[in-house]
């Protein structure tokens, strides 16, 4: 090929052949989608474990289970090991009889083969399924300045902010070929210039915005832009701590979901805010301001896909993306004060709290895990939007909390609040 | 009948009528339906032609997607993104070019790149064809792109 790129001997040998055909046509994918965005050079990525986007074995991706058996047979197989995204299938989440027929025969058909093939590509274990890699009970946090080769929006935006790593918005595949390869092409947030914010957003709200609804609007004005977040901090704090660091999970994920962000900075509080303050901002920077009646219109205008829009809720999904431990205890708090209040036992409406299975884990050995399982609340590891991805479930009267979740099925937004009150009082109404 | 000038990132020729979307377009949320239900029996009848099945994209929603010259700002949304693009590519599914009036993102040109390495039907991927080239362009217009290129639109 007629590469641009300045490479090293050793890259030069492996697109040359050296580890043969299969590994130089990854480096050659590498290379050209480097090229796309002016990328220069190659760079060693540095950090422990990667992260893959792609957990589900749907029927329909043949010709990904094909490029896998591929590279298994070339042993073309990841340099480090990795986690990746949320099972899509839980026995413990409710289905009716013909969803699970559906799940198991149609739709995810392929999963018992493909986590074979993630297993051989060098899956770190059968728990590192879920889209909250960073967290302490999962184990695969990188370092600030870390190199990743990573996919998985709301994970990129995560390490790249709140972290400090250095992770492009790679897609599917590409982030198992940086792994494989060892390299990345360095462009874009790689880079010192790329990850300068190009949008100030101040923040002059009366109360604190719902992470949810602050990170969709920014994420639907700036679409793949760094912004530079002013106020927040008013809110949130300076500390990063477990409060903070869930209210930016929540937060990050809504900015790459309804928009393509993957970077932001706040103020005083996201390393290189801290680090380097007003001097991340590039010059020409263009301003959005968010007060409330901005959020308000934000999700006044989210569309509601229900058939009937009156109806009660009847399934309800909280941890899209999967909820930190402290999240976890807080929900259960809440909900159990809230039920007793209202003299109930259980909620009104079917409701999945989803987690890492590490979270779980850890959440299961504490008093709290049996007070949550007395509310009526499933636990699950499952993936909440490969679960609603179906016709059936699109029938499905489902609430959540996440825009995430709201983007990419019928599910309806709700705050967190709202959710709570929802779901600890009779009848389940929306409104 | 109007020329814009673009930067092949995928080069190739290519002869479809336009579809446009204004706004960036989700891959995963967009294709979501044509690839998993499109082979079905009677559910599948709404995605034969891949429609367009994001919600918040009223631009797109419900209109067939297949063999079009998409024209677009960018891609946003989940990082499936670029895998998402090279199933639908690998199982004819996908539009006929994809034109965007910006630079490329990174989903999209991973979508396309892995189209051109790793199938033997490369989509035609032009960007940076600038903002008048979107204002102009409107639904079922002829588009014609050149392996340089170059996009006419009449």
């Amino acid at each position: 090929m007629d590469c641009k790129m300045t490479l090293t001997p050793e890259q030069e040998a492996l697109l040359n052949g050296s580890k043969g055909e299969t590994v130089a046509k990854v480096m050659k994918t590498l290379i050209m989608y480097g090229e796309a965005f002016g990328a220069d050079r190659l760079v060693p990525v540095t950090s422990g474990c990667g992260h893959l986007v792609t957990s589900f074995g749907l029927k329909v991706m043949k010709p990904v289970y094909d490029l896998m058996d591929t590279l298994i047979k070339a042993a073309a197989v990841s340099g480090q090991k990795f986690s990746v995204d949320p099972k899509p299938l839980d026995p413990n989440v409710p289905a009716s009889f013909l969803e699970n027929f559906v799940f198991k025969k149609f739709m995810y058909s392929m999963q018992d083969s493909y986590d074979a093939q993630l297993r051989e590509l060098g899956l770190i274990d059968d728990n590192s399924y879920t889209c909250t890699c960073y967290l302490d009970e999962v184990g695969n946090k990188p370092k600030k300045g870390d190199v990743l080769s990573w996919a998985e929006s709301s994970a990129v935006v995560y390490a790249n902010s709140v972290l400090g790593a250095r992770c492009n918005r790679n897609s599917g595949i590409i982030e198992l070929f940086g792994s494989i390869a060892g390299y990345v092409p360095c462009f874009g947030l790689l880079t010192d210039e790329g990850r300068k914010a190009t949008w100030i957003v101040e923040v002059r709200t009366s109360k604190k915005p719902e992470a949810q609804i602050l990170g969709s609007a920014i994420g639907m004005k700036v679409m793949e832009d760094v912004p530079y977040i002013k106020g927040l901090d008013k809110w949130i704090g300076t500390e990063l701590d477990g409060d903070a660091c869930a209210y930016l999970k929540d937060f990050g994920a809504a900015t790459a979901s309804n928009g393509a962000v993957g970077l932001y900075h706040i103020e005083n509080l996201t390393p290189e805010a801290v680090e380097f303050g007003d001097s991340i901002i590039a010059q020409g920077a263009q301003t959005y301001v968010i007060d409330d009646a901005e959020l308000e219109r934000v999700k006044n205008n989210y569309p509601v896909m229900w058939k009937d829009k009156d109806a009660p809720a009847q399934l309800c999904f909280v941890g899209c993306p999967h909820l930190s431990f402290a999240q976890l205890n807080e929900w259960t708090e809440k909900v159990s004060e809230n039920l007793k209040k209202n003299n109930l036992s259980k909620v009104s409406v079917p409701t999945v709290f989803t987690a890492a299975p590490g979270v779980i884990e850890e959440f299961e050995k504490t008093p709290a895990a049996a007070v949550l399982k007395g509310t009526g609340i499933v636990l699950s590891y499952i993936c909440p939007l490969m679960y609603m991805n179906n016709p059936l479930c699109k029938k499905k009267n489902v609430i959540t909390n996440s825009n995430k979740l709201r983007t990419y099925t019928t599910s309806r937004y709700c705050t967190s609040d709202e959710i709570l009150r929802i779901i600890t009082t009779k009848g389940g109404k929306v409104q | 009948m109007k020329q814009f000038k673009g930067r092949p990132v995928v080069a190739g020729t290519c002869e479809a009528p336009a579809l446009v979307s204004h706004g960036g377009f989700n891959t995963l949320a967009s294709f979501q339906g044509a690839l998993q239900f499109g082979d079905f029996p009677i559910i599948g009848n709404k995605y034969k032609q891949t429609e367009g099945d994001d919600q918040n994209n009223k631009d797109l929603f419900g209109k067939p997607m297949l063999g079009k010259a998409l024209c677009l700002p960018q891609t946003i949304g989940s990082t499936t993104g670029g895998m998402v693009l090279y199933c639908a590519n690998a199982m004819g599914k996908a539009p006929a070019c994809m034109l965007f009036s910006e630079h490329i993102d990174s989903l999209a040109a991973a979508g396309a790149v892995l189209s051109a390495v790793w199938t033997d039907k490369p989509m035609v991927t032009v960007d940076c064809l600038g903002q008048e080239f979107l204002d102009y362009v409107k639904d079922g217009m002829k588009i014609t792109v050149a392996e340089d290129g170059t996009v006419t639109v009449e």
